[in-house]
């Protein structure tokens, strides 16, 4: 964890006083409906389909067991006992009461959480690798840069109005993991032919009505200069984003507008003017930076364990668990647990403060106090000693969080869609159970192999269905609630867009529809071995096209 | 009616905002837009009237230096409560260009949630939106009393020693 100081701490603890005053003048009448609506925004706060939603900042998705005991606290005290996180490692409530929501602020800020930023047109939340610091393939440990960029972002008085919002992704492994090419600037950090640290950048990646994959902008930017280009991207955005037209305002519009090479000189003239001064980083800044992380102590002695093998040939359940939620730790003799957060009858992403106290004490116990959030909306325990596994596996199942599905069919992403969401065209949550029942089997699933389904309930992209292996989009059909079903989107190092089937399928053929195209990959693929996606981009949109379509023509 | 603040006090205002087609006075403090500048700077720069100006916030001002940094005022717009596009020119005007004279925010958006981050950006007067209480405008420059920016490294005990 990154420990705040004293400094951190007063920032965090004004901005709770500030706010309650908004909010205060605003129930008084003092405060206009459009101006409080922009100032609570900028605070996590919608005014939802039923109630304000609350969106809570997660930063690169890392929690201290603490915290999560205090969103259980929140959960419970101000919600009707759960919370949903986000495709953003992020967590919403769905049920505050307006009024409340300072109390809820002055809460959090006593374990150094806050709402900062998570909604309006600002720099939003900073996310990142949820693996990052323990994953094998990892060139070092982005977070340091994170909390450098959030720091940075935090109430940046001249980014704080900005065309629209603006959101910022570091990967510092082989695989991407932080879906970098899908935000407004992705990050990632690389090392040079000479040796040297420092980044590739794209920007312009986004989701929604017009998605884009990121283009680089910069293929090495020099690790001292990180601050100073991110200022002076968002300078060439503030002046020259599009402000008359909500769905044209993103970052993504002005570089396709202006025309990559045009934007990369716009950015580079304004980042010699700056890349001098004060923003460059100095020898010691980062070292500065990563002292105020928490170090773990991993024991060596770990790996000698022989229990979690025989307990792998013992118990077949376990075996199952294991081949699906665990990762490859970096040190020896520990795993990396994934915490399923997909269980039929509950929406993904959704958690109970129960699960929540529970998980954190799992976590004080086993993985030292530490958890994430993914963005596929999962949580990681990420420090395990591998003789600790079975027992933990034990726990996480008595607590409905350890369904063997990690990167399977039924691992799907969703967003709140029409149950809660103001802007949706159709349900998500539903058409997830239906899928859900349809391949609950999970022999069936483990036969399929590694798939992302990604369901949106509206344009607006939450559930970044775009980059779904399989995506689905809720859309409206004269009040009906149709979806459309895309193939071969991916959010990682081979990033692409999803292809539209053709047309959308009624709310009773949308499953269906998903288990016609399973069985055309099934039918299809070369060996087990060829995933969903690799045979999609093998044979192509038409035999997908042929079958499911088949039946109005026959 | 609007008021004119500076640190939290009321200032009386004394320069003219001259519409677009009105008749400039001889002597004076006026204020002009942009636009009117560009087409008549021989008429009214002619010494006895001191001229500041309004700017529109799509100006890219760092083209316009040589006619804005000698300027005794810099009127920058805020047409709506959430364009901030003249957040940016402040800050280039007064941080990287060293621009010395008034610098004016105006409009829509000069209301007390925003004031501080103004003053952060360089501007010194705020002519307050009509509905604005100034005594809660000059409290508000004292919301957040610690702030990441302009240089998160020379804070928050990152340099040590540079606290
Ligand atoms: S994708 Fe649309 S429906 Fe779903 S949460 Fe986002 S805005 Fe709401």
């Amino acid at each position: 964890m990154y420990r705040y100081d004293q400094y951190d701490q007063t920032l965090v603890d004004e901005r709770v006083s500030q706010f309650r005053d908004q909010t205060e003048r605003f129930l008084a009448g003092q405060l206009p409906d459009e101006e409080f609506r922009a100032l609570r925004l900028r605070n996590g706060l919608y005014v939802q389909r039923f109630a304000p939603m609350l969106r809570i900042s997660i930063p690169y998705g890392l929690l201290a067991s603490r915290q999560l005991r205090m969103l259980a606290h929140i959960a419970r005290t101000y919600d009707k006992d759960y919370g949903h996180f986000t495709t953003r490692q992020n967590i919403q409530y769905n049920w505050p009461e307006l009024a409340r929501v300072p109390d809820i602020l002055a809460d959090l800020a006593s374990v150094q959480m806050h709402a900062i930023q998570t909604s309006g047109n600002c720099i939003r939340n900073i996310t990142s690798d949820h693996l990052a610091g323990v994953a094998a393939d990892e060139m070092l440990d982005p977070r340091p840069y994170c909390e450098l960029t959030r720091q940075w972002a935090t109430f940046h008085p001249e980014f704080n109005w900005l065309p629209r919002k603006f959101k910022i992704a570091f990967s510092a492994a082989n695989g991407d993991r932080a879906a970098i090419r899908v935000h407004d600037i992705g990050v990632q950090i690389v090392c040079n032919a000479a040796g040297e640290l420092g980044y590739t950048i794209y920007a312009g990646g986004g989701l929604g009505r017009t998605p884009i994959i990121g283009p680089m902008v910069r293929e090495f930017l020099p690790e001292a200069d990180l601050l100073s280009y991110f200022e002076a991207v968002l300078r060439v955005y503030n002046r020259l984003g599009r402000r008359d037209n909500i769905y044209k305002a993103r970052i993504k519009i002005l570089v396709k507008e202006t025309g990559l090479a045009r934007f990369r000189d716009l950015v580079e003239a304004e980042w010699e003017q700056i890349k001098d001064g004060e923003l460059r980083l100095q020898a010691g800044d980062l070292d500065a930076m990563r002292s105020r992380f928490d170090r773990f102590e991993y024991d060596d002695a770990a790996s000698l364990d022989t229990s979690f093998d025989r307990k792998l040939a013992q118990d077949t359940a376990f075996a199952a668990w294991a081949k699906r939620n665990l990762a490859v730790h970096r040190q020896p003799g520990y795993q990396i647990v994934f915490v399923s957060l997909k269980a039929s009858g509950v929406a993904p992403g959704d958690m109970t403060a129960m699960q929540m106290d529970a998980v954190a004490e799992l976590a004080d116990r086993h993985s030292f106090g530490e958890i994430r959030v993914t963005h596929d909306q999962n949580l990681v325990l990420a420090d395990v000693r591998q003789s600790e596994v079975y027992t933990l596996w034990q726990s996480l199942r008595d607590l409905g969080l350890a369904t063997p599905n990690i990167g399977l069919l039924t691992d799907l992403i969703c967003c709140p869609g029409l149950d809660f969401c103001s802007l949706a065209n159709a349900g998500s949550i539903s058409v997830a159970q239906d899928i859900f029942d349809l391949f609950d089997n999970l022999d069936d699933q483990h036969d399929i192999g590694p798939i992302k389904v990604k369901m949106s309930g509206c344009m607006n992209g939450c559930g970044h269905h775009s980059v779904g292996h399989i995506g689905i989009l809720g859309v409206d059909k004269k009040g009906e609630e149709w979806y459309q079903v895309t193939l071969g989107g991916s959010a990682e190092n081979d990033a692409s867009l999803g292809d539209r089937t053709g047309p959308s399928f009624a709310r009773d053929d949308i499953a269906p529809a998903i288990k016609k195209i399973i069985d055309v990959y099934l039918s299809l693929r070369n060996s087990e071995d060829e995933s969903f996606l690799a045979c999609y981009r093998r044979v192509g949109m038409a035999p997908f096209k042929a079958r499911l379509y088949a039946v109005e023509t026959a | 009616m609007s008021l004119l603040i500076r640190d939290g006090a009321v200032l009386s205002d004394d320069w003219l905002l001259l519409a677009d087609g009105e008749a400039p006075p001889k002597t004076g403090k006026l204020i002009v837009s942009w636009d009117r500048w560009n087409a008549e700077r021989t008429d009214l720069d002619l010494g006895a009237l001191e001229v500041g100006l309004l700017l529109p916030n799509t100006l890219d001002v760092t083209a316009a230096l040589g006619d804005l940094l000698g300027r005794p005022l810099l009127a920058l717009s805020f047409p709506s409560f959430s364009d901030g596009r003249a957040y940016s020119q402040a800050t280039l005007l007064r941080r990287r260009h060293h621009y010395a004279g008034e610098l004016r925010a105006t409009g829509q958006a000069v209301v007390r949630d925003q004031l501080q981050q103004m003053r952060t950006c360089g501007f010194d007067t705020f002519l307050l939106r009509n509905d604005q209480n100034p005594e809660l405008c000059a409290k508000s420059f004292h919301d957040l009393t610690v702030a990441y920016q302009p240089n998160l490294l020379n804070i928050s005990g990152l340099r040590p020693g540079k606290h």
